[in-house]
C-alpha cells in the first residue's frame, strides 16, 4: 500500500483533515475502464473541484461517490466527528460492517452503502447534472420533501401525522422555518407557493442546491452547477457556495466546466482524463500544469494531424 | 391524412377550393372501410337444419358502413375544424368549471356529503319504495364501492405513480377472506373488515418485495400476472375456495346484532317498524359510505403527511428521491400496502353485500375499469376519481334503462353490449381533449402564503 501512505502524507502536507478519502477507486463497464485507480481526498470545510474533459469519467466518480453505482475496485471513506486515523479506517474495512459510529464520530464506507443510506446516514447530498426537481410539487413542497427522514420519523410514521398530534405540527413548523431560510438565501421566498417546474433554469439550478442543503448534509455535491447559467447567475452561484462552504461549514465537491467558477472558488482541484489523475492541487498549480494545459487545449498540431488522418481512413 | 391541408382552408371559410381534396380523402376512407368491413361483415355464417353452413350475405350493411365513413370523413373535413374547436373548448370549459370547485371546497364538500346522505330517502321519496330498491342498490352502493376502489387505487397509481394492473386481486383477498372467516369460523362482518384490509396489505407487501424493482411497463405486468394468480387460484383450489361456483351463504351484517330479516328479533320489529328489504339496503348504503369516506379522508391526511408527500416524490423523480435519503423501496411499498388495504375493506363490503362471491367477479376487466376510472378521474385527484366513476359506473347501469332503444334499432337490441365500446370511446376522447383526466391540476400540500393549483403539465404520471 505504498500509495495509501503517499496520499495520507498529502493530506497532512496540506495540512488539512479530510472529510472524504477515495482510493484505488476504478470503475469498468464491460469493457469499458471509466475510472482507473483513482486516489483524492477532499478536505474538510473546503471547496474541491473535480475537472477534466468531457467523457473523463468525473460523473461516474460522482456516481460512484454517492451510491449510485457500485465501484469496481476501490473503498471510499467518509468520515464525521474526530474519526480520521487510518486505523479507524482499516478497523471498518476489515469487519464486515458498512460503517462504524463512536463517541467521537463515524467512519463510513460508501462503496458499500446503498444510494439513499448514504444520503440518510452519511449526510451526503448531491445535485444532478440534468436538474431533478420535482416539477410537479411546489418550491416549498421540494425543500420539505428533503427533510422527509426526520420528519417522518416525528410524524411518528404517519401515526401521530394522521391524528394530528402537537409534536408533529410543531416539527412540519421547524421544516417550513428552516425551507424559508433557505428560499431567503436563494431569493425565491416569493415563489414558495409556485411549481418548480415553472421557474426559470437559474432558479431551478439554486433550488436544487438549497434542495440538498435541506438535507443537512456534512459533504454536497454538485454535478455541474453552473451550467447554463449566465455570468451573473454564475457569480451568485459562487457566492452562494462560498456561503455555504463559510456559513454551513459544509465540505463542497464539485464538478465544473465553467472555469470562472472552478478557478474563483475551489480551494484545491482533481483533474481527470480519460479515468485518469493527472493533476491534483491549488487552482494557482492547476493553472499552471502542462499536463492539465495538454489536456484542455490539446496539444502538438502534428498529433492533430494524426488523429484526423485517423478518422478520415 | 389530408386533414392538416383541408382544415385551414375551411376554417377560412374558401371550402370550393378543397372540395376535392376533401372527397378524394372520404373515398380513400370509404374505401379502407369496405376493405376493413368486407372480410368480417360481408357474410353471416348459420347452420341450416342439416347442419350444412349457410351464408347470409349482408351487402347493405357494409354500403351503409361504407357510406357513413363517407360522409361522416367528408362532414369532419369540412366542418371539422369548427366541430374539433368547440368540443375541445367545451372540453376545456368543463375542466374549468370542475377545476374551480376545489375553490368552492366546503359548499361542494357539505352539499356533496348533504346529498350523499340523504340520497336512499331522495330515492325513495321520488321512486317509491319499489323503485328505491334499484336506484340505492344498483345507482348508489354499486357507484360507491367504484369510487371506494377508485380511492384506494389512487394512492397506488395517482400519488406514487405505480401502474397497477391487478388491483382486483386484493379486493379478492378481502372478499374471500371475509366469505371464508365467516362461513368456515362464523367470524362478525366487524371482525372480518379489519382482517380483510389487513390481509390484504399483507398480499399488498408480499407482491410488493419482488416486484417493486421493477419499472413503468414491467411493474404493470407483473402485477397484471399477480391478478391473474389470484384469481386462478381462487378458480382451482375447490377444497378452499368452491371453485367457480363460488361462496354462498355469507353471513350478512347486522346492525349491532340486529338481523335485517322479518324475524321478531330482526331489526324492524325492534325498532317497531315494518319489515322491508329497503332496510337492509339503507344500512349497506351507508355502510359503504363510510368507508369510502374513511378512504378519502386518509388519503388526504396522508397526502400532507411526509409519507404522502414522499409518495409524490417518487412519482415526480426516483432518483432524486433516492439522492435525498428517501427509501424507495419503503415508500413504494407502503403505498402498495394502504392501497391494498382499502380494496381489502371494499372487498369484505363487497362479499356480505350480496352474500355470495365467486371468481368471476374479480376478472381483469375489474382492474381495467377501476384504473380507467383513476385515469379518467385525473390522476391524484380525489373528486375527478369520484366523477370518473359516477360516470363510468352510473353510465353503464344507466344503459340498462334504455329499453326504449329497443322501438329504435329492433328487439334484439341490447345497449348494455355496447357497454365497452362506449367506454373505450370514453377513453380516446379523454385522451384526445384532457389527456390528463377531468381534473388535471394538483393542489399543493403544504402553503406558505397562498394557494395556486398546479397546471397537469407540469405533475409527472410516474413511470413505475
Amino acid at each position: 500500500m505504498a500509495n495509501a501512505a503517499a496520499h495520507s502524507g498529502m493530506a497532512a502536507a496540506t495540512g488539512l483533515e479530510p472529510i472524504l478519502r477515495v482510493e484505488h477507486l476504478t470503475m469498468r463497464f464491460g469493457g469499458l475502464l471509466a475510472v482507473n485507480d483513482l486516489s483524492f481526498d477532499v478536505a474538510r470545510g473546503q471547496i474541491t473541484a473535480l475537472i477534466g474533459p468531457n467523457g473523463a469519467g468525473k460523473t461516474t466518480v460522482f456516481n460512484c461517490i454517492t451510491g449510485f453505482y457500485k465501484p469496481t475496485v476501490g473503498r471510499i471513506a467518509l468520515f464525521s466527528g474526530g474519526l480520521q486515523t487510518d486505523a479507524a479506517i482499516e478497523f471498518v474495512t476489515n469487519s464486515p460492517k458498512r460503517y462504524r459510529r463512536t463517541g467521537e464520530g463515524a467512519v463510513f464506507l460508501l462503496e458499500r452503502m446503498a444510494d439513499s443510506e448514504i444520503a440518510a446516514k452519511a449526510n451526503v447530498a448531491r445535485t444532478f447534472q440534468n436538474i431533478r426537481l420535482f416539477t410537479g410539487m411546489t418550491v416549498l413542497e421540494n425543500l420539505i420533501v428533503a427533510q422527509h427522514n426526520w420528519l417522518n420519523r416525528a410524524s411518528g410514521y404517519s401515526i401521530l401525522g394522521l391524528i394530528g398530534a402537537a409534536s408533529f405540527r410543531n416539527a412540519e413548523k421547524m421544516a417550513v422555518e428552516l425551507a424559508v431560510a433557505w428560499l431567503d438565501r436563494i431569493g425565491l421566498t416569493h415563489r414558495a407557493d409556485d411549481p418548480a417546474g415553472a421557474l426559470p433554469y437559474g432558479d431551478q439550478r439554486r433550488l436544487e442546491i438549497a434542495r440538498a442543503m435541506c438535507t443537512g448534509p456534512v459533504l454536497l455535491c454538485l454535478d455541474e452547477p453552473a451550467a447554463g447559467l449566465n455570468p451573473r447567475e454564475s457569480a451568485d452561484l459562487n457566492e452562494l457556495l462560498l456561503s455555504i462552504k463559510e456559513g454551513n461549514g459544509t465540505s463542497i465537491l464539485l464538478i465544473e466546466h465553467d472555469m470562472s467558477v472552478v478557478m474563483e472558488i475551489s480551494d484545491h482541484i482533481v483533474v481527470l482524463e480519460y479515468g485518469i489523475k493527472i493533476s491534483d492541487g491549488t487552482p494557482d498549480h492547476i493553472r499552471n500544469d502542462p499536463k492539465v494545459i495538454a489536456a484542455y487545449l490539446g496539444v502538438e498540431d502534428e498529433e492533430v494531424d494524426e488523429a484526423e488522418a485517423e478518422l478520415d481512413k | 391524412m389530408a386533414t392538416p391541408e383541408a382544415q385551414p382552408r375551411s376554417e377560412n371559410g374558401r371550402e370550393a377550393t378543397d372540395w376535392l381534396a376533401a372527397i378524394k380523402d372520404a373515398g380513400f376512407l370509404a374505401l379502407f372501410t369496405l376493405g376493413l368491413a368486407f372480410p368480417i361483415l360481408v357474410f353471416r355464417t348459420r347452420q341450416d337444419l342439416s347442419k350444412g353452413l349457410v351464408l347470409d350475405p349482408r351487402w347493405e350493411l357494409v354500403a351503409t358502413l361504407v357510406a357513413i365513413a363517407f360522409f361522416a370523413r367528408l362532414g369532419w373535413l369540412v366542418f371539422g375544424g369548427r366541430i374539433s374547436n368547440a368540443a375541445s373548448s367545451t372540453a376545456t370549459r368543463i375542466g374549468e368549471t370542475l377545476a374551480p370547485l376545489g375553490e368552492y371546497k366546503n359548499v361542494f364538500r357539505y352539499g356533496g356529503l348533504a346529498f350523499l346522505i340523504a340520497y336512499p330517502f331522495l330515492a325513495v321519496l321520488f321512486t317509491g319504495p319499489g323503485g328505491a330498491l334499484k336506484w340505492i342498490d344498483n345507482f348508489g352502493i354499486q357507484i360507491l364501492i367504484y369510487v371506494m376502489l377508485g380511492w384506494g387505487l389512487n394512492i397506488v397509481v395517482g400519488l406514487a405513480g405505480l401502474l397497477d394492473l391487478g388491483y382486483v386481486a386484493f379486493y379478492a383477498v378481502g372478499a374471500y377472506s371475509t366469505a371464508l372467516l365467516s362461513t368456515h369460523f362464523g367470524l362478525s362482518f366487524w371482525i372480518c373488515l379489519p382482517l380483510a384490509g389487513i390481509f390484504a396489505a399483507f398480499w399488498g407487501i408480499l407482491l410488493g418485495f419482488p416486484v417493486l424493482r421493477l419499472r413503468g411497463d414491467y411493474l404493470a405486468i407483473v402485477t397484471l400476472a399477480f391478478g391473474e394468480i389470484i384469481r386462478l387460484v381462487l378458480i382451482n383450489w375447490v377444497e378452499l375456495t368452491n371453485g367457480a361456483s363460488g361462496i354462498s351463504g355469507i353471513p350478512r351484517p347486522t346492525f349491532f346484532g340486529l338481523p335485517f330479516n322479518a324475524s321478531d328479533s330482526g331489526f324492524a320489529a325492534f325498532f317497531g317498524l315494518e319489515f322491508t328489504p329497503l332496510h337492509r339496503l339503507f344500512f349497506l348504503f351507508y355502510l359503504i359510505l363510510a368507508l369510502a369516506l374513511l378512504t378519502n379522508w386518509v388519503t388526504i391526511r396522508l397526502r400532507r403527511l411526509p409519507i404522502g408527500r414522499a409518495w409524490e416524490a417518487l412519482r415526480e423523480d426516483e432518483i432524486a428521491c433516492r439522492s435525498l435519503g428517501i427509501d424507495t423501496v419503503k415508500t413504494k411499498l407502503t403505498a402498495f400496502s394502504i392501497g391494498a388495504m382499502f380494496g381489502g375493506f371494499a372487498g369484505a363490503f363487497f362479499a356480505v353485500r350480496l352474500g355470495f362471491i365467486s371468481p368471476k367477479s374479480f376478472e381483469f376487466m375489474e382492474s381495467a375499469v377501476i384504473l380507467s376510472i383513476v385515469v379518467l378521474g385525473g390522476m391524484g385527484s380525489q373528486v375527478g376519481v369520484a366523477i370518473a366513476a359516477v360516470v363510468m359506473i352510473g353510465g353503464t347501469e344507466l344503459l340498462r334503462e334504455l329499453g326504449w332503444l329497443k322501438a329504435v334499432f329492433g328487439a334484439g337490441f341490447d345497449p348494455t353490449q355496447y357497454r365497452m365500446l362506449l367506454f373505450g370511446m370514453a377513453m380516446v376522447a379523454m385522451m384526445v381533449w384532457r389527456p390528463r383526466g377531468l381534473i388535471s391540476k394538483r393542489d399543493p400540500s403544504i402553503i406558505l402564503h397562498e394557494k395556486r393549483a398546479i397546471g397537469g403539465d407540469l405533475v409527472k404520471e410516474g413511470h413505475g
